[in-house]
């Protein structure tokens, strides 16, 4: 089985996210850059699904040099090759356009990305590869497994849950539960630094949109305590007040 | 020109996301000085149908089939986008809720459109621009995105629009668009609802609970809390990481990012992967027996105190403000 596992550099989760020039351009400026915690649950599940030498892990990622220690990461926790398409990704649609075009010249049994990246949340880059590819999608899976042709996921709907077949090849963004993450070992990164990492040009493709700007959320006033032995205090301040029950 | 509006329904019911994103688009098509019609997929009644000229719907397209009444995310985008094209309409609206994610990047490619997923605020329409706030950064900023195609379509977070009702009424129109190879490659082999509990991402109020509580046979103080408050349940990572309670509880920055009216937090110590998922809730209470906890520092209520003492008092007071209102 081959699989592709799409991969995406972020903010650390820790990062205090900033801005630069009136607002306009996001501070990377001491700020350190791993790879999206989703797409590491993508990529131990692939990695489960091909346990050694039942298939092939590629990650791929649409980006600039500044992104291979992230790439380099992924071989080192097992991946089997790497894939950086050389441009900055401008947004869903052009990387989901890149990836596609990757894929039609060199087929996948399945196709995984993360729920969603945590720097803008799109949530799209899987579903629009999958229409790209006029094939089936699952946006956030909770479970995964292989049997054959057809693989069978869980996807948690609005109050529960749905279980699904689908044939291969498909897209899946993966969510928590899917996998368990895996660590890099000595060996592993070892290993990571002779590993193919094949470079390639993007192609060329309209875009749709633009990030112009950005906001901080406003800050909450000072927290209002209350006693503990008072805590009716609390419901009247809930219903009269802050007039939420 | 016109407004688009996918409807979304759960076992034949529309939910109050949907409303949100009718009064949303309403708002939309009157920026715009057009029209707005809705598109209802599944086995939905004519009555219920109705209802979404209240929330400003003029038209319904009815797509009534017993194979589209659940979820089926291939065959509802080519729907949706059949629909678009009949009746012209250059943007279209859904709610960014588990089956909008997968449609609304569907939908962009089917109609060459920019997406603006978890859109927040209606967009700003000035010198032929295309603006648009949207949650990035996972909660912790926004970012305002422009839409530079001609066609556009907009995901709404749930929760960040008010629903507005006012006294218009909606045709009903069946509409059906032929399948698609391919469209049903995707099989549903079970669904399972836990009808008696309020969904995480569209609930007003949730309940979380932390590590503080110790274990999952201490829930259940928090249960009867959220019962009496209609609330759903959600947790910091570590707890459901330990198994004490589901992986779809979870918030935060790798869980699910929520923005209900009231976001109590029980024992949970604030920590910034936590924050990125609820800092959009409009109002939070902490509860915490640490008072340098991170988490009073981005509260508009607290109370400094043990979980164990302080719940079962709240659930009295609670129960006496219902008796007494
Ligand atoms: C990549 C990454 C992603 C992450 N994503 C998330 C995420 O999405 N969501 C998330 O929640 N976390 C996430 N985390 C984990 C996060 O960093 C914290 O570790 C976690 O949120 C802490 O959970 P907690 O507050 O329940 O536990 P703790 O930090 O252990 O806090 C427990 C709190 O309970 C209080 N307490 C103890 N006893 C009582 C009592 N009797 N009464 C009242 N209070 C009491 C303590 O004072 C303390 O403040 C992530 C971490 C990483 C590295
Ligand atoms: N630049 C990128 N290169 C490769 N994959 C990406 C890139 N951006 C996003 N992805 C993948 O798409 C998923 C969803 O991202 P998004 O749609 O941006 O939220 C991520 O979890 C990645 O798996």
């Amino acid at each position: 089985m081959k699989i592709l596992v799409c991969i995406s550099n972020v903010p650390d989760t820790t990062t205090k996210i900033t801005f630069t020039d009136n607002n306009t351009q996001f501070n990377t400026n001491g700020v350190q850059f791993i790879l999206n915690p989703y797409d590491e649950i993508a990529l131990a599940r692939a990695i489960e699904l091909t346990d050694g030498d039942k298939g092939t892990v590629t990650v791929v990622n649409v980006g600039d040099i500044s992104t291979e220690p992230t790439i380099r990461k992924a071989l080192a926790i097992g991946a089997t090759d790497a894939v950086r398409i050389n441009a900055k990704p401008h947004d869903a649609w052009f990387v989901a356009y890149q990836i596609a075009q990757y894929i039609k010249a060199n087929s996948f049994d399945l196709i995984l990305t993360g729920r969603e990246s945590i720097d803008y949340n799109g949530s799209k880059v899987a579903a629009m590869i999958a229409e790209l590819l006029n094939i089936p999608s699952i946006s956030i899976i909770k479970k995964l497994d292989i049997d054959g042709n057809s693989g069978t996921v869980e996807r948690e709907i609005e109050g529960g849950k749905e279980v699904l077949t689908i044939p291969l090849p498909f897209v899946a963004g993966t969510a928590e539960g899917v996998a368990e993450v895996k660590i890099p070992n000595m060996r592993g990164i070892m290993s990571a630094r002779t590993k193919p990492l094949n470079v390639i040009e993007p192609v060329e493709v309209k875009t749709f949109s633009e990030v112009i700007g950005y906001e901080t959320p406003a800050p909450r006033g000072q927290v209002k305590l209350v006693p503990a032995d008072d805590v009716t205090q609390l419901v009247n301040l809930l219903h009269e007040e802050a007039r939420v029950i | 020109m016109s407004v688009l509006v996918y409807t979304e329904n759960a076992d034949g019911k529309f939910k109050k996301s949907t409303f949100e994103v009718v009064s949303y688009a309403r708002a939309i098509a009157d920026q715009n000085n057009t029209k707005l019609i809705a598109v209802s997929i599944g086995s939905v009644s004519a009555a219920e149908l109705a209802t979404l000229g209240k929330y400003g719907a003029e038209k319904v397209l009815n797509v009534s089939n017993e194979q589209l009444k659940n979820f089926v995310n291939q065959a509802y985008a080519s729907i949706i986008a059949e629909a678009a094209k009949k009746e012209s309409a250059d943007i279209v609206v859904l709610s960014n809720s588990f089956s909008g994610r997968g449609l609304a990047p569907r939908l962009g490619v089917k109609l060459e459109a920019g997406v603006a997923d978890g859109a927040v605020a209606l967009p700003e329409q000035t010198d032929g621009k295309f603006k648009i706030k949207k949650t990035a950064f996972s909660g912790k900023a926004f970012a305002i995105v422009e839409l530079t195609s001609a066609n556009k379509i907009i995901s709404l977070t749930p929760n960040a629009y008010k629903v507005v009702e006012t006294n218009k009424t909606a045709s009903v129109e069946d509409f059906s668009v032929e399948a698609k190879a391919g469209d049903f490659a995707a099989v549903i082999k079970e669904i399972v609802r836990s009808t008696d509990k309020v969904s995480l991402p569209d609930a007003d109020i949730v309940i979380s609970g932390g590590r503080g509580l110790k274990g999952p046979e201490n829930w259940g103080m928090v249960e009867e809390l959220a019962d009496l408050l209609g609330a759903a349940l959600a947790c910091s990572k570590p707890v459901s990481d330990a198994g004490w309670r589901p992986h779809s509880e979870h918030v935060g920055q790798t869980g699910i990012a929520i923005s209900p009216n009231l976001y109590i937090a029980i024992g949970i110590s604030g920590a910034i992967q936590h924050l990125a998922g609820v800092s959009s809730s409009k109002v939070i209470v902490v509860i915490n027996k640490d008072a340098e906890a991170p988490f009073f520092k981005v509260a508009d209520y607290g109370i400094v105190g043990d979980a164990f003492e302080v719940v079962p008092k709240i659930i009295t007071a609670i129960k006496q403000f219902k008796a007494s209102a």
